[in-house]
């Protein structure tokens, strides 16, 4: 995204925001602030700008630090540039039990990204987060709304990553088509 | 077999859409409720049936909702809690993302007993796409009027809205959740108030786990008595236990109150027994915030009774020889885990979701997850080990929620009960972080 411009919620994103504020009493808009950062992520290439939060203040009427708060707050939100595909990789006890920590380090030597950042192609960003409520089919992968579960394989790793590399952006047509956030098809 | 109150039609092709669920007997609760009953009614029958909390703590939700206040004029809510976080607990994705319609069911007539005329289900963020299967089935709901103005033509109102949070184990908490849906940072409240006085936008408010708000239809169906059948003593109906770690079949499984933890975990039936032939070391039963046990003191109390899956068996010997029902987080540990790792990375995992506003839980969670750190890679101090047990000590009560404690009771319990575990890492450092090194009650097995 060119940082001059200022950035702008597509139509589709826009009525999809009217629908969410509608779910809270009128003098609560506020509390449509977390789906609204979802959507903003999704819109705006996987990561929301300190420009990108700026509009989602504007759009709710709140102060920018109503939203950088809760933005820093949340780890689902990317305050930093990020790759194609995001890969949430849980790191806690259920998964490390069935292997987790090998799978990490797998995928590194694949990606050539180590936890935290993203791979020379641009392709993957690897993300260590907590439990994903999957542990008994550990170990997992969350990338967006996908979970990849029982990676317990280089295999099964790999034909992961071959899916991902497979998916290509399209632009967001209609949020009603998809019900929240999805820029990939499968 | 035991009974399926939840999961008798998990696995029907379709039950996600509102017509199969409907042959399937769905949404009779709703019928029932709001035709024939009055919404005190509903109350009582939930009383009736002992129902306890699935979301970890095991409050009474008869008694929870009867507490809620009812000033005239003023709304009130119900809000779901499907935030799923505790690491090892996974049963209400697999509920919610099967049987959208049974939540959905649970919520109305739940809403209905509670004078809600609007309810939210608060899910967690990352389980984005079970978010869109339950916004399928509430339109399905709107469609068919079971939502909406005039119920089935009862006059009650409801509308039901879902809610993605955006990572926080913090937000399963009920007061950091309506934070969160209040558009802010997930940190918890300081009680009083209650919820039941003032909850989301300062109204009274009722906080729900997915699991018991699900109960309730085969509640108001069957009636509080029927269901109270079954189980031992207060610990009435069916459980969902998600089991995972080194169990043969992980998943989840509905149990009848009162199964034995021996039959739960070698039955073909449950877990099937431990993978790889190998023996069953260490259980944490309910989630991760709940003490670790022994394989001796899981299967049976220190008294040498069998150990029975309830919220009394369980607890059976305080936090000395015992342990708590949780959430139903069953984790399995065979005999090559290394207790000592998978205590740090409890700890890394409390400190990572610490909201930081009480100092003996933001300090105290990283100085466990530092010391623990370095005793797993061989650079720990005999010392440290008492430290970690007096650091866990000093956050206990001294924090504005519960997470502090959940931080410091698998930290106690592991050192009460694999100490040696713990010294051996101090006496053998190079061994301890050997690439594939595994011991056991301290020994080196291979
Ligand atoms: C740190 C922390 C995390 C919690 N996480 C959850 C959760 O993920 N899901 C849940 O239902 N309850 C969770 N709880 C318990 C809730 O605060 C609350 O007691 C529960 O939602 C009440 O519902 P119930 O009475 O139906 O169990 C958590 C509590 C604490 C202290
Ligand atoms: S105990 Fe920890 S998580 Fe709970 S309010 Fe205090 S700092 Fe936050
Ligand atoms: S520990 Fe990985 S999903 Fe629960």
């Amino acid at each position: 995204m060119n940082a001059s411009v200022k950035p702008e919620f597509s139509p589709a994103a826009q009525a999809e925001i009217q629908r969410l504020i509608g779910h809270y009493p009128a003098e609560r808009s506020k509390s449509a602030l977390l789906p609204i950062l979802h959507i903003a992520q999704a819109e705006f290439g996987g990561w929301v700008s300190p420009e990108v939060q700026d509009l989602v203040a504007e759009t709710l009427g709140i102060k920018p630090i109503e939203v950088y708060e809760v933005s820093s707050f949340y780890t689902m939100y990317n305050l930093k540039p990020v790759g194609k595909h995001v890969l949430e990789i849980c790191r806690t006890g259920p998964c490390m039990l069935r292997g987790s920590d090998e799978m990490t380090a797998h995928l590194e030597r694949i990606t050539g990204a180590k936890v935290g950042e993203t791979s020379p192609d641009g392709n993957f960003t690897l993300k260590e987060v907590e439990c994903l409520a999957a542990c008994g089919f550990a170990p997992i992968v969350q990338v967006r709304e996908k979970y990849y579960e029982q990676l317990d394989t280089p295999e099964a790793v790999d034909a992961m990553l071959d899916e991902l590399r497979g998916l290509v952006h399209r632009p967001i047509l209609s949020w009603e088509e998809t019900g929240l956030p999805n820029s990939l098809s499968l | 077999m035991g009974r399926k109150l939840l999961t008798e039609h998990i696995n029907v092709e379709g039950i996600d859409t509102m017509a199969v669920y409907r042959q399937h007997g769905g949404y009779r609760s709703v019928e029932k409720a709001l035709k024939t009953m009055t919404p005190d009614e509903v109350v009582e029958e939930v009383k009736k049936s002992g129902l306890r909390g699935r979301g970890g703590a095991g409050f009474p939700t008869g008694m929870k909702w009867s507490f809620l206040a009812k000033p005239e004029g003023v709304p009130r809510y119900l809000v779901c809690n499907a935030d799923e976080s505790e690491p090892g607990t996974f049963k209400d994705r697999q509920l919610m993302s099967k049987l959208p319609h049974l939540l959905i069911e649970g919520m109305i007539t739940s809403s209905y007993a509670l004078g809600a005329n609007t309810s939210y289900i608060y899910i967690r963020g990352e389980l984005l796409y079970v978010l869109r299967i339950l916004e399928k089935a509430v339109a399905e709901a709107y469609a068919a009027g079971f939502l909406g103005k005039n119920i089935l033509g009862s006059g009650y109102d409801l509308d039901l809205h879902i809610h993605p949070g955006a990572g926080a184990y913090i937000c399963g908490e009920e007061t950091a959740l309506l934070e969160s849906l209040e558009g802010k940072r997930g940190n918890p409240r300081n009680k009083p108030p209650f919820p039941a006085v003032s909850g989301l936008y300062a109204r009274p408010t009722v906080v729900n786990n997915v699991e018991s708000i699900a109960a309730v239809p085969v509640i108001v169906n069957e009636g509080g008595e029927e269901y109270a059948k079954i189980g031992i003593g207060k610990s009435t109906g069916t459980k969902l236990i998600s089991a995972c770690g080194h169990v043969k079949n992980p998943g989840i499984y509905e149990i009848e109150m009162g199964v034995p933890v021996e039959e739960f975990i070698y039955s073909d039936e449950y877990c099937g027994g431990i993978w790889k032939g190998r023996e069953l070391k260490a259980v944490v039963a309910g989630g991760s915030s709940v003490p670790i046990l022994p394989k001796s003191l899981i299967l049976k109390t220190a008294a040498g009774e069998p150990r029975l899956m309830t919220y009394e068996s369980l607890s059976d010997g305080g936090f000395v020889t015992g342990t708590m029902l949780g959430s139903g987080g069953f984790i399995a540990m065979d005999e090559t885990t290394c207790i000592v790792k998978n205590t740090w990375n409890f700890s890394r995992f409390y400190h990572h979701e610490s909201c930081g506003q009480c100092s003996p839980c933001r300090e105290g969670t990283g100085w466990l997850e530092k010391v623990l750190h370095r005793l797993e890679h061989g650079h720990g101090q005999m010392h440290d080990i008492d430290l970690i047990v007096n650091v866990a000590k000093q956050i206990e009560g001294n924090t504005i929620c519960p997470l502090g404690e959940a931080a410091a009771w698998p930290v106690t319990a592991a050192v009460r009960h694999f100490r040696d575990e713990f010294e051996w890492h101090v006496t053998h450092p190079h061994e301890a972080t050997r690439p594939g090194a595994v011991y056991h009650g301290g020994l080196v097995l291979a």
